[in-house]
């Protein structure tokens, strides 16, 4: 029906609603403000993030200042945890048993009385616009790269205070002993990247087609397509502490 | 060098140190106990890091970082409350201003000794600090500015010993100044991680400062108690009164803080703002509340609080036991802040499964050795320096 010829309709007033109908109503309209009050079946989903994501994003989260401007676009609902994606990292980035540069979580949501789904989350260094880890290094040992935006390290002028670990909202970075620095997913930039590959090990290690590796200052590519698909929610993890990441997390 | 330190180090006058047994004893203890310390540290080096000490990737400070504050915290607040004698010229604060610098100057070696055995490259931060410094970093401040502080305090207390109290006054305003904001830095380490919800905010530069402060009147009382029965001095009317003096200015420090704490914990539970509450959970309720409870409110606060009340803030004896409560609960105060600001798991809101409610961390031997090695070299620096500058005694008070 068109909107229009509904608006055209007479107003049949409340005096056809039983009363039996009206207190459904009622009810209904209880059991909603009351989920939306106690916040606990909204704060499973992602909802405050997704909201995060487009309707309060700051304008610098909206422009791309890097060429090419890496990001990862992770069609979540797609990942199975089959964890090749952490098997070809470690291979890839020679990274110890102790660490990791990237992993899956877990997580789950009532679908139903009884039933739950569960989701797996991606995640890795978020190569955050506004990093703080790259604010509170008294060395600038790590440092945002001018040219591809990537959150890098140089280990010889890590100190060692940890302090980047302790500002990362994302629990990405570990101290690796070996190279007695504090170590990080860079993307694949010196594994890969450098070398003419155009994914990162993760991306092209997965079998779902969950991590979607590019360039979002490019608009023919398939990230910049994907984080601007209408009507799709896009959103990021823990927008509030504003450091704006680049990975982006969408159901596909 | 010689000329320079025949003026600094009195050959006569002033107080004459025991040569007990005992107080050779304790030198010598305290002596090994720093030794010892930097044993654990040096072993830390080659089994590395993350085999020695209990901090993680999840929990990345613990006991070292928390010893570190303290020790910088009771410098800083040495320093500040020496000033309003000797820099800023209120006459009740004068008799304590030597000790009291001295004793800055120990407490802030006493902390760099245990941040060069936290910090993994300490070599590195020699170089890197210098060649590539990063002016947005707090940490880059606070360490520059802490280097700073003690140049300035170590001129200031040579300046004293020269009975220059003009030029000292000076320093000991630049000290003051580098002090201030190192130390309100040191806060900013902490206050503007914005991914912290414990910690995040204006409060730690602002409570760092005034728990400083705090911890400054606590020290110069137990330090002064000590070295007088220590050495059968007696003390003098003016320094009595002196010490009396820092008591009451410590008592409104008490409330101060007592006020910030009753905020700090009421904004972290009203509306459950997440990431704060679980933290303020466990400080109220978890794991940590015997530290909480005990160590800083009823040790820390109430206990020191109460007594200066009830001596009037006249017995040294009890201002004594009240201080020494304090300085133990302020030490449980700065574990506390470090630990639990990291304890809410980082993707606390996303109900994880296997992710506990809470990281866990907690000190290790070495851990514990190095904390202990920085207590023992302070203590030491204390004891030497008594017999060394003769009672840190001034003709002028």
């Amino acid at each position: 029906m068109d909107i229009k010829e509904l608006e055209k309709l007479q107003n049949e007033g409340t005096d056809s609603v039983t009363s039996s109908e009206r207190r459904t109503f009622l009810k209904a309209g209880l059991a909603i403000t009351g989920v939306f009050l106690g916040g606990s079946v909204l704060s499973l989903t992602s909802i405050r993030n997704a909201h995060g994501a487009l309707g309060t994003m700051p304008e610098e989260a909206k422009k791309f200042p890097y060429s090419p401007h890496y990001s990862m676009v992770m069609r979540q609902n797609n990942c199975i945890d089959c964890e090749r994606c952490k098997e070809a990292c470690v291979a890839t980035n020679h990274v110890p048993s102790y660490g990791y540069r990237t992993t899956i979580l877990e997580t789950q949501r009532p679908i139903g009385p009884k039933e739950m789904e569960r989701i797996f989350v991606p995640v890795l260094c978020n190569q955050c616009n506004r990093p703080p880890c790259v604010r509170v290094c008294p060395t600038k040992a790590t440092y945002k790269d001018k040219t591809t935006g990537i959150v890098m390290m140089d280990n010889k002028k890590c100190i060692g205070c940890k302090t980047c670990m302790a500002a990362c909202p994302y629990n990405a970075r570990y101290f690796n002993e070996e190279t007695r620095a504090v170590d990080k997913c860079n993307f694949c930039f010196d594994t890969r990247l450098s070398k003419g590959e155009k994914l990162t090990a993760c991306a092209a290690a997965c079998p779902a087609d969950v991590r979607v590796f590019g360039d979002l200052s490019d608009t023919s590519s398939r990230v910049y397509k994907l984080v601007h698909k209408p009507d799709k929610l896009v959103w990021v993890l823990r927008p509030e502490t504003g450091a704006l990441p680049n990975v982006f997390y969408m159901n596909d | 060098m010689d000329n320079i330190l025949a003026k600094v180090l009195p050959q006569e006058g002033g107080l004459a140190g025991t040569s007990s047994g005992a107080y050779n004893a304790a030198i010598a203890l305290s002596g090994l106990l720093a030794l010892v310390g930097v044993a654990f540290g040096i072993h830390t080096f080659f089994i590395g890091h993350e085999h020695a000490y209990g901090v993680t990737r999840d929990v990345p400070w613990g006991l070292l970082i928390a010893a570190y504050v303290f020790f910088v915290v009771t410098s800083t607040g040495l320093c500040l409350v020496s000033s309003i004698g000797h820099v800023f010229g209120v006459k009740a604060f004068q008799p304590i201003a030597k000790r009291s610098v001295f004793l800055a100057i120990a407490s802030i070696i006493a902390g760099f000794l245990v941040i060069a055995f936290e910090i993994e490259n300490p070599w590195r931060m020699a170089i890197y600090n210098v060649i590539s410094p990063n002016p947005t970093s707090n940490i880059w401040w606070m360490g520059t500015l802490y280097g700073a502080y003690l140049f300035f305090m170590l001129i200031e207390f040579a300046l004293l010993q020269m009975e220059k109290h003009k030029q000292a006054g000076m320093f000991g305003l630049m000290g003051v100044i580098a002090g201030v904001a190192a130390h309100s830095n040191l806060g900013a380490v902490f206050g503007l991680l914005n991914g912290r919800e414990f910690w995040h905010g204006p409060y730690m530069p602002i409570y760092f400062i005034t728990s400083a402060m705090m911890s400054g009147c606590a020290a110069v009382i137990f330090f002064h108690w000590i070295a007088y029965k220590a050495n059968g001095w007696k003390m003098s009317k003016e320094l009595e009164e002196s010490l009396q003096s820092v008591a009451k200015l410590g008592a409104l420090l008490y409330v101060v803080i007592m006020f910030f704490t009753t905020w700090k914990v009421l904004s972290g539970i009203t509306g459950q703002p997440p990431g704060k509450y679980e933290a303020m959970q466990a400080i109220l309720t978890g794991p940590f509340a015997k530290n909480f409870w005990i160590g800083e409110i009823a040790m820390g606060l109430v206990i020191p609080f109460i007594t200066i009340l009830a001596v009037r803030a006249r017995n040294l004896t009890a201002l004594f036991f009240a201080s020494a409560s304090s300085v133990i609960g302020i030490f449980f105060m700065r574990y506390d802040l470090v630990v639990v600001g990291m304890l809410v798991p980082h993707f606390h809101g996303m109900d994880i499964v296997g992710q506990p409610h809470l990281y866990s961390y907690a000190p290790t031997l070495h851990e514990w050795m190095v904390t202990l090695g920085g207590i023992g070299l302070c203590v030491m620096l204390f004891l030497m320096g008594e017999r060394m500058f003769r009672g840190h005694l001034s003709e002028s008070h």
